[in-house]
Order: structure tokens, then sequence, then C-alpha cells
């Protein structure tokens, strides 16, 4: 089988999630005819026809709402953010009614927010957000960002499957530039679970999405200038947090970096590193550090942009750092 | 035109159609003195209605304020838990609307459409227990007053929030259209809801899509303390369906036929594939926001004209007494029954227990939660086996199942 980008993957899950299953549809500005600011629903639209792949108007508030009524009768709509930084319009349908709905009134919602996300390509303050951490704070939604083609497809797969809101963090810097081979079958890769990126003894790097691919950068470069063996853990999911695959990591290496592309304060990053102090406290050598983006709207200048979000030299600094314990 | 405030006057032609005739409609002379604003009067489908649903409007209009009445009894006695919500003077506006549905249809109510949900199956044990956060509430005390809903008996729950409920109607009756069924869907909004955001991207998507769905602004003059002056520049609510593409309507809250008429032919005109229609219905907020509320903003004796001039109940006595030769023992009986089913219901609803605290940890996903216990709070890492069941948590069914 021919290998697919990792947008082609998220494609290809659509595509056969919509096959399988008449109660899936998408929803999207620009989604249609145009197949999608990224051209994530290229060919969606003459393949199953406007009542199941809907141009919107600009309304986010509107998308995420219709898609809550319509997962209370059955449906298993996707929609698109355009860009993942106008999720912040539809703050208050998502934390507010969606993620009580079934706690509050036993409605579900099944449904799937997707959108691009993330930095390293100059898009500036309102093009490059990562703002998963308000969601992983607000219980009844589940949060996904996968980091490689194969579980693109497979989290996709799983997340319109799922009975609740799964927010599904696309990384648009990974888009084009990473490619691979899909299992063969009906691939699912489950939502909860971690993956081992590279296995290691010395030091434990957990992050998701492409700071991935830059921690296991930086493991080469430490392994060849250190001799240090380092392991990275690829969570896939945000929420829930694989609380098993952490402390697996933190008990065999002992020494910890988290590592993400948002920002510090209120990261995720945080929430990691409290919960490895109250399970396993006893088996830390070093202090869990972060890497993470400074506090501050990620700008557009080159030389700006890649300054604030972490690079490859900064993780190879902390992992030196911990390994100095 | 920059300042259209300025001009005081709230009259003349409102450059609303009336439903459909599509075009501008010349305002007719209102039925009642008190009504602000016209109906369409021809054809009026309240003319098709039997004499016992004509009296049901009543049974449920009596049933809405009684039941209210007894809740602040309650709530006197602290045994309401939060805060109470009434509709008092909103009895016909709730009960006339939700009466122009079939049962397939869905509502979504807002905090003054008690009446709505009574009307769609809600009873008043349910409500009752919801107010003293019982624990065999509806919400099994996880919410309050009327924030409830049951999609098999046709009402979806609001949330606080004002305005959200117009986008998941759009939803809901978007999922009508998918499956080709033959469903409506109603949602009610006040006039500050109409300020938001959620009310605007809402109602323009559903007309965009041409969707089945009828939204409703009770127009009650205020929205907690803020008069409909400072909510909009607007002259009328209705006019803002000109924005939208659709048609608007406006009728008198406060006649209950008057409301069915209009929302009647709205849902027929949804029903028949002619998309969304905005109503606004004209009626008067006689309590405050909620209990709390001393109304001090609002001005002296207006709400004393309201009650003593243009009360619903009263109101449609007058016409059940006149056009239909309704007895007074005939509506004693009516009343003698809602009393004493509000006070069976009230009976059972003392006798229920309150919730298990271990019963919150539960149902938030379908999935049995992935969060670890918090271990020290004694008896957390037991909640999901003592509390997950299998039937009705987390399942596409709204049942509740019993206590």
């Amino acid at each position: 089988m021919a290998e697919v980008t990792y947008l082609e993957a998220i494609r290809e899950a659509l595509v056969e999630e919509m096959d399988r299953d008449e109660n899936v549809f998408c929803m999207g500005e620009d989604i249609g005819a145009y197949g999608g600011a990224f051209k994530v629903t290229e060919g969606l639209l003459a393949r199953f026809g406007e009542s199941r792949v809907i141009d919107t108007p600009i309304s986010e508030i509107g998308i995420v709402g219709a898609a809550a009524g319509a997962g209370h009768m059955g449906m298993r709509p996707v929609v698109e953010m355009q860009f993942i930084d106008f999720i912040a319009n539809a703050y208050d349908i998502l934390t507010n009614y969606v993620a009580t709905a079934r706690y509050r009134a036993f409605l579900p919602c099944p449904m799937v927010v997707r959108g691009p996300s993330g930095g390293y390509v100059r898009g500036g303050p309102f093009h490059s957000q990562n703002p998963e951490a308000g969601f992983i704070h607000t219980p009844g939604l589940k949060v996904v960002y996968p980091a490689t083609a194969e579980d693109a497809k497979g989290l996709m797969k799983a997340a319109i499957r799922d009975d609740d809101c799964v927010l599904f963090f696309e990384h648009k810097y990974l888009y084009r530039r990473i490619k691979a081979e899909m299992p063969a079958g009906d691939h699912i890769v489950p939502i909860g679970k971690a993956r081992v990126a590279r296995e290691g003894k010395d030091v434990s790097i957990i992050t998701y999405a492409a700071p991935v691919w830059k921690a296991l950068e930086a493991a080469d470069v430490v392994e060849k200038e250190d001799g240090l063996s380092v392991e990275v853990i690829d969570l896939r999911s945000l929420a829930p947090l694989d609380d098993d695959a952490i402390f697996a990591t933190v008990r065999k290496t002992n020494r910890v970096l988290v590592l993400h592309e948002d920002t510090r304060t209120g990261g995720i990053a945080g929430e990691i590193t409290a919960r490895i102090n109250e399970s396993c406290f006893e088996w830390l050598d070093a202090p869990v550090l972060r890497v993470t983006a400074h506090d501050i709207p990620l700008p557009y200048a080159p030389q700006l942009e890649d300054f604030v979000l972490p690079q490859t030299s900064d993780i190879v600094r902390a992992v030196r750092r911990l390994a100095g314990y | 035109m920059a300042n259209k405030k300025g001009g005081g006057k709230r009259e003349g032609g409102s450059g609303t159609a009336l439903i459909g005739n599509g075009r501008r409609s010349a305002a007719t002379k209102a039925e009642s003195p008190d009504s602000r604003f016209p109906i369409s009067d021809s054809p009026r489908p309240s003319a098709g209605l039997t004499r016992d649903q004509k009296l049901d409007l009543y049974y449920w209009m009596r049933l809405t304020r009684t039941l209210e009445e007894r809740l602040v009894a309650l709530y006197r006695q602290t045994k309401v838990v939060g805060g109470l919500f009434r509709s008092l003077g909103q009895e016909a506006d709730a009960v006339g609307s939700a009466f122009a549905l079939e049962r397939r249809d869905v509502l979504s109510p807002l905090i003054r459409n008690l009446g709505s949900m009574l009307v769609k199956g809600a009873t008043p044990l349910e409500i009752l227990r919801q107010y003293m956060a019982k624990g065999d509430s509806p919400t099994r005390g996880r919410e309050l007053n009327i924030h409830f809903g049951d999609t098999d008996r046709g009402f979806i729950g609001q949330i606080s929030p004002l305005g959200d409920m117009v986008p998941v109607m759009a939803g809901v009756t978007l999922t009508f259209r998918m499956r080709r069924q033959d469903r409506v869907g109603l949602v009610y909004v006040g006039d500050g809801a109409t300020s938001t955001g959620a009310f605007h991207e809402g109602i323009n998507f559903a007309a965009v899509q041409r969707l089945p769905l009828v939204v409703i602004v009770e127009n009650n003059g205020y929205a907690y303390s803020t008069p409909i002056e400072k909510q909009t520049a607007a002259r009328q609510f209705v006019d803002k369906a000109i924005g939208y593409g659709i048609p608007g309507a406006q009728a008198d809250g406060n006649d209950v036929l008057a409301v069915y008429d209009v929302t009647r032919q709205a849902v027929d005109h949804a029903r028949a594939g002619g998309g969304v229609t905005l109503i606004e219905l004209m009626t008067y907020r006689r309590k405050g926001h909620a209990e709390h509320d001393n109304q001090s903003y609002v001005p002296a004796g207006e709400i004393d004209r309201w009650a003593a001039e243009n009360d619903p109940i009263n109101r449609y006595l007058g016409v059940i007494r006149e056009s239909l030769g309704a007895t007074e023992a005939e509506i004693a009986g009516i009343d003698a029954r809602v009393a004493a089913e509000v006070d069976a219901a009230t009976d059972e609803a003392e006798r229920s227990p309150p919730p298990q605290p271990l019963d919150a940890l539960v149902g938030v996903y379908a999935d049995p939660p992935g969060e670890r216990p918090l271990w020290f709070r004694e008896g957390s890492d037991r909640a999901v086996d003592v509390n997950e069941r299998a039937e009705g948590w987390g399942t596409w069914s709204s049942r509740t199942g019993s206590a």
C-alpha cells in the first residue's frame, strides 16, 4: 500500500466512517466545494452530497451547537474549525453545553470538533494556537492530538465512534510533512492510550503532536553526543491522560521532561508534573522539568516565532540538565 | 437613522410580513385593547380546536400557576434548595405555543416555560423533585429548577447561558430534515437572549438551511432588570426576522388562542418546508427575575396594572365562559383537579430521598470514568461499582430509571 500523509490519513478516516455509518456527516466553513482551507475534506462533497457535507456560515457557536443538537438525535457530526484558534468562539457552547450534556441531562453528544492547530508555520497569533489546555480542564470533553499519520487516521475513526464529544487537534505543520503506510483493515487507535515513540532508559520525554518529532531529534543528538538513552512518550490523548504510561516511564528512567508547544502557565505539563508528584515521587531522581513556549502570544516573524516555540536545542539542554542529577 | 431610538415612538408599519404571504402586511386591529400588536386573523387554526382542547388550555395554564404557587410555599419553607423562577402572567405564552406542536415535535424551553414543559409531558412531581434537589429528580440532583429534558417526550433541557439552545435546536431540526422526518422544532428565547451571539448564529444557520424551526421571542419587558430599550435599538424584536430573510410574526402573548394561532401557523409553515419563522410574543413578567428579586427597577403601578387588566388566565376564563359556555362548576372542577394533582405530587416529592454523594462521580462520559479516584476521600474508589448503572447511565436513552 502506498504511503499517505497525515492530512490524507484524516481524510481516509472521514471517508471510511461516512461510508460505514450514514449518521456521520461533516459541517464547517468552506469544507464543501472548496474542500476546506487545508483541503482535508477535498472530494467529500462529490462523494457524499451536500446533505452530508455542509458548508456553513462563519459561525463557530452555530456549528458546534448544531452538532450537539444533531448528536442528541443520534447523528455523529464531524465539524471543522477552519483554524483551531477559532474554537475560542465556541468555548461557551463546548464547555457549558456540550461537556455537561450527558451529566446534567443524559443527552449524548457523539461529535468530533476538529481543526488545524499549532505553530512552526509562520501563521502569527491567530493561525498557530494550541488551545488544548483550556479543554482538558473541562470534565465531559475528550481531547486527542496525534503526531503520526497512522494515529491521525486511527484516532479520527475512534473519535467518530466515541459516544462523547472529542476535540481532535490536527497539527498543521505535520499535514504534508510526514507520511506513513496505513495499517490494513479497520484501523482504530483507542482514545486514552499513549505510545512509546522511542524506547530509552536514562531520561523520559513526555510530549505530543509536532514536538514528538523534535523530541526524537533531540534524542538522536544526546545519544550521539552524550551517550544518553532517551525514551519518548507520545501521549496521543490528552483527555483522558494515560496515567499508566506516564507512571511506567517515570519508574523506568526516573528523570522526566514534559514538553509541549503550548504556553507554559496553566499548560498540560503542569498537570502531568502534579500527577507524577502525587504518584511517583519516590521514583524521581531529579525534578520534573518543562520545555514549553514562552507565555506570550505567538508572533509572526520567523526570528520571533522560532525563539518563542520549543526547539530541538532547548530539549537537548533540558535533557542534559536532567542527566546531570 | 443613526439613532433610531431618538425617535422614541414604537409604532407604524413594521416592515415584517405575517406568515405565509411573504409580503409587507398592513397592521390589523388587535382583538384585545391590551394587545399592542396584531396577529393574522384568518384563518385562525384555533377555530379547529375542540371544546375539550380549549378547556385543556385552561387546565395547563391553571396547573402552571398552581404548581408555581406551591413552589413559592415550599421556597418559603426553605425546601426549594436554589432559586425559584416564576412565569406569573406568562402562562398563556408557554401553554398556547407548546399546544401547537404534535407529540413527535421537539421544543426547548426557557426558564419561564414551565407551562410548555407540562404540555409536553413533564410532570409536577418531576418539577417539585428538581426544585427540591431530590435524588430521584430527573437530573438526580445535578441540575436546578426546570433545567431538564426528555427527548422521548420531546423537550430538551435548557442551560443558563442564554441563546445557546437556538443553535442546538438548529441541529435537532437539521437531523429531522436529513432523516426526512415529519417533525418540527420550537425554541424559546427571551428579549435579552436576542442580543447574544448564539441566538444570531443559530437562527442565521437555521434560516440559511431552511430548517423546520420556530423561534419564539418572549418579550416580557425585562431581562433580569434590563428593560428592552437597553437591550436593542430595534423598534421591535420581530424586525430582526427581516435581517435573517425569514417570516416574522407578532402576537398578544397573553391571549392563549392568539399564541396558539400564530405558533400553529409557523409550525405548519415549517412542516411544509417553508423554513424558520421568528415569532415575538408580547407579554409581561409580573415577578422578578427570580423570587429574590424585589423589582425595584419597575415603574410604580406597572405590575399592578398588568395583573388587573391583562392576566392571561382571567382573560381566558372570560373566553371559555362566553364562547364555550363553561359553567362555574366545570371551571371549579378543573381547579380542584389541578389542586389535587399538585397536592399529591408535593406529598410524594417530600418523601423522595436526597441524592447519595457518590452519585456525583458517575455519568460524565459514556465510558466508565477514566479519572483516578481521590483516594483520600472516603469511598470514592467504589463510586463506579456502587453507582454506575448499566441501564440509563451513559446510554442513548434519556430515561433516568426509577429511584
